[in-house]
C-alpha cells in the first residue's frame, strides 16, 4: 500500500522504529548514500534494510535518485519540518506567551 | 585556498496541492515569492541570464546570485547559485533543479541541490533553509499563508 505522501500518520509510523531513526542519522551524517552503503552500518539482512526504507520512502522522509545502476538515498527534512511547525512550534510559542505573562506578572508586583 | 573535490547534495520532496504553473510561478515571479520566501528571485529567466535572490525589505539586499542554466515552464528550472558576496569565485557555485511534476492531483516538487562544498556555509545554511521554504511555499500555495521564514527558537 502506498502511503499519501502528506499524511503525518505515515511519518510518525515510519519515525516509530529504532532501525529507521538510525537510517535517518546515517543519511543526516552523510546523505546520498546507497543501500549497501547504509547496510555496513546496519546489523540485518539487505532484505530488512530495503524494506526499512520503502517506509521511510513512502512516508516521503527519504527520497531516492537513480545515478546509472546506483539507487542513492537522501534525508528529506520537508515532512519533518511540517511536524515541527505544527506539533513543536505551535506549543512553544504558547510556553513563551505563559514566560510573558509570567513575567508581566511579576513585574507588576 | 585549500582545493577540494569532496562536494555534498541535497534532495528535498514536497507535495503541495497546487498546480505545476503556479508552483513555477511561486519560483519565479518576486510578487509570490515575497510573500512566503521573504525574499524574491529576480531575473528575465531567459537561459545565461543571472538571476537574483534578493530580501523583501528597504535595503534590498541581493543575497544570492549565479546564472539560469534551463527554463521549461512549468516543469523545470535549473539554475547556478552562489553567496552573492563569493560570486567571483567560480569555485564556490553550486547548482539547483526544480523539478515540478503533477502528481495524482497533486505537484510533486523535488528540490535537487547539488556540487555543494562540503562543510561550507551555503551547505549548512541550505541543509535548514530548503526544508523551512518549501514548507512555507507548501503552507502558502494550500492556504494564502506562507511560515515565517526567519523564525528562530533563540531569538524568541
Amino acid at each position: 500500500m502506498k502511503a499519501n505522501p502528506t499524511d503525518f500518520d505515515a511519518v510518525f509510523k515510519a519515525l516509530s522504529d529504532p532501525t529507521r531513526r538510525k537510517l535517518l542519522d546515517l543519511l543526516h551524517d552523510r546523505n546520498g548514500q546507497t543501500l549497501g552503503q547504509l547496510c555496513e552500518h546496519l546489523d540485518m539482512a539487505r532484505q530488512s534494510a530495503t524494506q526499512h526504507l520503502g517506509l521511510l520512502e513512502a512516508a516521503n522522509l527519504v527520497s531516492t535518485v537513480k545515478r546509472g545502476r546506483e539507487k542513492r538515498h537522501f534525508l528529506n527534512a520537508v515532512p519533518l519540518h511540517e511536524i515541527y511547525e505544527r506539533w513543536v512550534r505551535k506549543f512553544e510559542r504558547r510556553r513563551l506567551a505563559l514566560l510573558h505573562d509570567l513575567k508581566n506578572e511579576l513585574e507588576r508586583e | 585556498m585549500t582545493m577540494t573535490n569532496q562536494t555534498v547534495s541535497f534532495v528535498y520532496v514536497t507535495y503541495i496541492a497546487s498546480t505545476p504553473e503556479k508552483v513555477f510561478e511561486a519560483i519565479t515571479r518576486p510578487d509570490v515569492a515575497r510573500r512566503y520566501w521573504g525574499h524574491e528571485n529576480v531575473s528575465d529567466w531567459k537561459p545565461g541570464s543571472r538571476w537574483e535572490h534578493v530580501r523583501d525589505n528597504d535595503a534590498r539586499t541581493v543575497e544570492l546570485t549565479g546564472k539560469v542554466i534551463e527554463v521549461s515552464p512549468p516543469t523545470r528550472l535549473v539554475l547556478t547559485w552562489a553567496n552573492a558576496s563569493e560570486a567571483d569565485d567560480p569555485a564556490k557555485y553550486s547548482r539547483v533543479t526544480f523539478d515540478i511534476a503533477a502528481y495524482e492531483g497533486m505537484v510533486r516538487l523535488t528540490v535537487t541541490h547539488d556540487e555543494l562544498e562540503a562543510g561550507s556555509r551555503m551547505e549548512n545554511g541550505m541543509r535548514r533553509g530548503w526544508p523551512i521554504v518549501l514548507s512555507s511555499m507548501k503552507s502558502f500555495l494550500e492556504t494564502g499563508q506562507g511560515l515565517d521564514v526567519f523564525a528562530s527558537p533563540k531569538a524568541a
